[in-house]
């Protein structure tokens, strides 16, 4: 179809034959050690995953290998999605957490400059 | 208990023995310990994560995050050096160019200028699009001419007396509103960051004149699109004495430390070196050059807290 040929993936799924949806190997398209660690982090602290981990095919291609192997009772995407969810609360968290610490860093400048 | 000691030393510090260093990956995950359950808890990360601003103003901004893993504030270093998008100059309008700096060297040197605007005010640049729009673009004039000085003296041979605009700096890039910025922008002023970057010399006669479009980019793009001059991070210096040390000892001690980490307190008539504030070190290991004092230290790093 015209449209997916001018969109370009972002994240396509490889699967071994034979195997139920346990074991997944992700390409995430346009992505590197930024993403790959600290999601590889957040999934590794579900108690059902039993592997997880992520490669860069080559360093001139910005793509990553992620794969994920769960102990047998869910399906490999559930840990995955809730890696992204779990990951982007800890942004928000961090992000509001630091805007008050700033904000009360500067009122306390304000404080012993008067 | 030594055992349990030495397993929360295992889990939270990473120590840094004479010869390498040990235990430096994070190992908490659910399973690795028997009678610790690490899934990840929200509750328990609310509960133990906290940012304190040590230090802030123009140019540096120091704080520290306590309580995150290496993988989350090692993401976070890489977004604020690649991902944090800013304006800087990307096409360059030649008009003419007489001095001795090429146009190529000339259009390099005005791209890696630092530019006040704020990047959240323009949009992106769409793929294709030569011209650019107001929305997307910030358009600067450099237009300078170097001239001979009528009054400067005979015999002088002072570059600064002699010539009249003879090195072109940062602060002569003017700000060109196109189309609706005027209205839109009033008040904001769009300049260089710094007023004294030298981006040329000229001599009598020479003149540049330029024109210079720029737009929103990333440090992925290209490095002069990084918002930074650098971002970086140390983990939490914990230094701990494991016997006393006094006398002659602990005056060698307090030198192979950076100052102020040790001080000497004089107990009883003997002079007895107590840790004042590891955070201040920088970790030279000078302490294993020493036999007597190596065992006597035990130099770590808290791994969960972030400088």
């Amino acid at each position: 179809m015209a449209e997916e040929a001018e969109r370009k993936p972002v994240l396509e799924t490889v699967q071994a034959e034979g195997t139920d949806g346990n074991c997944v190997t992700f390409v995430l398209h346009d992505e590197d050690h930024t993403l790959g660690n600290s999601l590889r982090y957040m999934i590794m602290k579900n108690p059902e995953v039993e592997f997880c981990g992520y490669c860069i095919t080559h360093p001139s291609e910005s793509k990553i290998n992620f794969r994920i192997q769960t102990r047998g009772g869910i399906p490999a995407v559930e840990p995955f999605r809730k890696g992204l969810t779990d990951l982007m609360d800890v942004c928000h968290h961090m992000l509001s957490t630091f805007e008050a610490s700033v904000k009360e860093y500067k009122a306390q400048k304000e404080t012993e400059m008067d | 208990m030594a055992e349990r000691g030495s397993l929360e030393e295992m889990r939270s510090r990473v120590v840094l023995g004479e010869f390498g260093v040990r235990h430096v990956h994070t190992t908490d995950f659910p399973g690795s310990y028997p009678g610790y359950t690490d899934a990840w808890d929200p509750v328990t990360f609310r509960q133990g994560f906290h940012v304190d601003v040590t230090h802030m103003d123009e140019g540096l901004l120091e704080f520290d995050l306590v309580g995150i893993d290496a993988a989350i504030a090692n993401a976070f270093r890489r977004i604020l050096l690649a991902e944090v998008p800013t304006m800087a100059v990307e096409k360059v309008f030649v008009y003419n160019n007489t001095s001795i700096v090429q146009d190529e060297i000339l259009a390099h040197r005005l791209g890696l200028i630092p530019i006040q605007a704020d990047p959240r005010l323009f949009e992106y640049r769409s793929q294709g699009d030569e011209e650019g729009t107001e929305i997307d673009t910030l358009q600067f004039q450099l237009k300078i001419k170097c001239s001979r000085n009528p009054r400067a003296a005979k015999e002088s041979s002072d570059p600064n007396e002699l010539y009249i605009n003879h090195k072109v700096y940062s602060r002569h890039m003017t700000w060109v509103p196109l189309g609706n910025q005027a209205d839109l922008f009033p008040d904001a002023c769009f300049r260089p960051v710094h007023d004294d970057i030298l981006i040329a010399q000229l001599r009598p006669g020479q003149e540049i004149d330029v024109l210079m479009h720029c737009v929103k980019g990333i440090g992925k793009d290209h490095a002069k699109f990084s918002p930074v001059a650098t971002a970086s991070y140390r983990l939490l210096p914990d230094i701990t004495l494991v016997q006393p040390i006094e006398g002659e000892a602990a005056e060698k001690l307090k030198k192979c430390f950076s100052p102020g980490v040790i001080e000497i307190q004089d107990i009883k008539g003997k002079k007895v070196a107590r840790v004042a504030n590891a955070r201040l070190d920088t970790f030279s290991r000078e302490i294993f050059r020493h036999e007597e004092l190596k065992n006597m230290v035990r130099l770590a790093r808290v791994r969960n807290h972030y400088i």
